[in-house]
């Protein structure tokens, strides 16, 4: 863990709940997707929390952010809630989309989230354009363009890269690096290094160790705040690791890597453990305090399970709602 | 008071009146700026509002469209320039999978007011890749509404109409016409999305035509006129809306229709129309409903072969004979 002064009870406190939450949210999803409750299917955040937590812990309320089809993280840290998160993914009317969006395109636009995406890279241009907007209409936002290292074979990536150069816009690109492209190996397409590919734009580029939360913070707190006074755009590598499969489905995995890596991410490297070992040596927290806080959570998780399990759905009439802005039904419309 | 003015003076004088009124409103793309675009039709502008509002961007379709899109969701009004619009095919993710969608995604949340400005007609000697008539693409996708301007009047109107729309519209411009002359207010005037224009009224056969076939559809009728046939000429404006109560009004008056616009026939506009007349005036009819539009095949490059992919007037007129004299047959 990073040196840190006990300055910042508060903020270590905060952090550690959000990881937490995520983890509680992420174990949840995945047993409604096991035992056949959720439609679909979704990505699991788990093992990589240290990331969407220590960026949007750096982050104020308006300063957008954009997300992934692994999307769940980057909503809880950006500051969504459990219900809204639970009704959506089981496709209620008080999801945070209507039901309408599900797993892979929640968004909450109240706290800046523009929405998961479930292209691979899809949403690197609108970060960008929403730093754009920023810059121009002079709102000092910044925006955190969240994506995965498979994203980085993208040519969207490049293209947006160079325009937020060239026009020094405020946007971060935190590149969630956990050594997997879907079922491959990212070692296995990716030539040369992540970091170089931004640097050939001119663009300061930064590594950093991914379940590290104060590493995390501590280099997002700075970027955001260069970013925030036109000194963007940046980039970020974050090395972390994804601990179930590509998605709730992918369960036999052998094939492309190892039990024995997952285990060893899983014990060594966890960083909500890790975290909460360093409060406690810190004298921050005791071991009590932290299983107290795991336990509200899991229970805070466990009832917004059960409101959104018998939440209702959207009625019928709402299948034509919201295609176009200022049209209440699009069917008798077009 | 009306004056004449090219479709090209009309665009830019919608862009600029527009761009006055709403400092959110910015417009990017290749070229833009000092260029004008290749057919000058945005000459001027970034001198009036300076590069911060006229941008300049690199060759990057799908990049700059994905700016626009997160732009428009966070306050701004972006028009996007497709150079040209076969290079839609460039920026299908961007406006299908994102721009379209994410109104409905978020359950009403999140807006996407972004027009994107391009164009379509062949018979410019410009071969397979820049002559492509793509509307049908976008009108098939639900969250993008589509504008289809036949003469300066409708491109001024509609493109107004479009900058304050709260959705993404693509409006596709005749590049044909942008030095065709009409008349055009001096006062301020918008056209509704959705409200089809008589061009012509008739009482024979109604002729249905999108863009560059109005003129065609009219010259037809100037055709028809000589041998006694009386035809109506609907010009939609917009397909998506589609003002389906204009034009079946009309075929119900008429009994026979055919549709002419400058997309494939195949799976296009004609056969998306040509079928809601059928299925809403099928009792009214005298004849099947006939679909004109651009020849199967990809647009060619010499000029011999390019011309007999286009509907003509002495085609449609021909066609619209044989369907008065009830000379349409089944083939079978």
């Amino acid at each position: 863990m990073a040196p840190k002064k006990k300055t910042n009870t508060e903020d270590y406190l905060r952090m550690y709940r959000q990881m937490v939450r995520i983890r509680a949210f992420e174990d949840n999803a995945n047993q409604l997707y096991l035992s056949a409750k959720m439609p679909g299917l979704t990505h699991m955040y788990s093992g990589q929390e240290a990331v969407a937590v220590g960026i949007c812990e750096a982050l104020e309320d308006s300063d957008k952010i954009t997300s992934t089809h692994r999307g769940h993280g980057h909503c809880v840290a950006k500051g969504a809630e459990f219900r809204q998160m639970f009704c959506e993914l089981l496709g209620k009317a008080e999801g945070y989309c209507r039901g309408k969006g599900g797993s892979m395109h929640i968004a909450d636009q109240s706290h800046g989230n523009l929405g998961a995406n479930a292209i691979v890279g899809g949403s690197m241009g609108i970060a960008t354009g929403a730093a754009l907007s920023a810059k121009r209409l002079g709102t000092k936002d910044v925006a955190v363009c969240f994506f995965g290292d498979g994203a980085t074979a993208q040519g969207l990536w490049y293209e947006v890269m160079n325009m937020a150069a060239l026009w020094k816009l405020p946007v971060i690109y935190a590149c969630e690096n956990n050594g997997y492209s879907e079922y491959t190996k990212t070692d296995e397409i990716a030539a040369g290094s992540l970091t170089a590919r931004a640097e050939a734009f001119g663009i300061e580029a930064h590594s950093v160790d991914g379940q590290d939360v104060l590493a995390v913070n501590e280099l997002a707190q700075k970027l955001v705040a260069r970013a925030r006074k036109g000194e963007g755009p940046f980039f970020i590598e974050l090395q972390t690791y994804r601990y179930h499969g590509h998605h709730v489905g992918d369960i036999n995995r052998d094939y492309y890597r190892s039990r024995d890596e997952e285990a060893e991410w899983k014990t060594a490297r966890d960083p909500i453990t890790n975290f909460g070992k360093w409060l406690e040596a810190e004298g921050i927290m005791t071991a009590d305090e932290l299983v107290a806080i795991n336990d509200e959570i899991k229970a805070d998780a466990k009832a917004a399970v059960e409101y959104a399990l018998d939440a209702a759905y959207p009625p019928s009439g709402e299948v034509d709602m919201h295609v176009f802005a200022g049209v209440d039904h699009a069917l008798s419309y077009v | 008071m009306s004056r004449e003015i090219t479709l090209s003076k009309a665009v830019n004088e919608a862009i600029a009146e527009e761009m006055r009124r709403d400092p959110t409103i910015f417009l990017i793309g290749e070229d833009v700026a000092e260029a004008g675009t290749p057919f000058k039709v945005l000459s001027g502008l970034v001198e009036e509002f300076g590069p911060e509002r006229i941008i300049d961007t690199p060759i990057s379709e799908p990049g700059f469209m994905g700016l626009a899109v997160g732009a428009a969701m966070t306050g701004s009004r972006p028009i996007v320039d497709l150079m040209f619009g076969d290079f839609l095919f460039l920026v299908m993710d961007q406006l299908c999978n994102q721009a379209a969608k994410t109104h409905y995604m978020s359950g009403g949340k999140l807006n996407v007011p972004l027009v994107l400005r391009t164009n379509l007609g062949a018979t410019r000697r410009s071969a397979a890749q820049h002559s492509q008539s793509l509307h049908a693409l976008v009108a098939h996708i639900p969250g993008l509404k589509v504008a289809l301007p036949s003469s300066a009047y409708e491109a001024k109107g509609l493109l107004k109409t479009a900058i304050r729309d709260d959705n993404p519209v693509v409006i596709f411009e005749d590049k044909l016409m942008y030095n065709d002359k009409a008349p055009v207010p001096e006062e301020e005037y918008l056209i509704p999305f959705g409200k089809a224009a008589v061009r012509r009224e008739g009482r024979d056969i109604t002729l249905v035509a999108t863009s560059s076939m109005v003129q065609v559809a009219l010259a037809t009728a100037d055709l028809l006129d000589r041998d006694g046939i009386s035809a109506e000429v609907i010009d939609p404006r917009t397909i998506v809306p589609l003002d389906e109560e204009t034009i079946i009004a009309s075929v119900r008056k008429t009994s026979r229709a055919i549709v002419i616009d400058e997309g494939h026939q195949n799976f296009g506009i004609t056969g998306e129309i040509a079928s809601r007349i059928s299925e809403k005036a099928f009792y009214h009819l005298d004849a099947p409903v006939m679909r004109m539009g651009a020849m199967h095949v990809p647009v060619p490059f010499s000029p011999a072969l390019e011309d007999l992919t286009v509907p003509t007037p002495e085609a449609v007129a021909e066609n619209a004979r044989l369907s008065v004299r009830g000379e349409l047959f089944h083939a079978a």
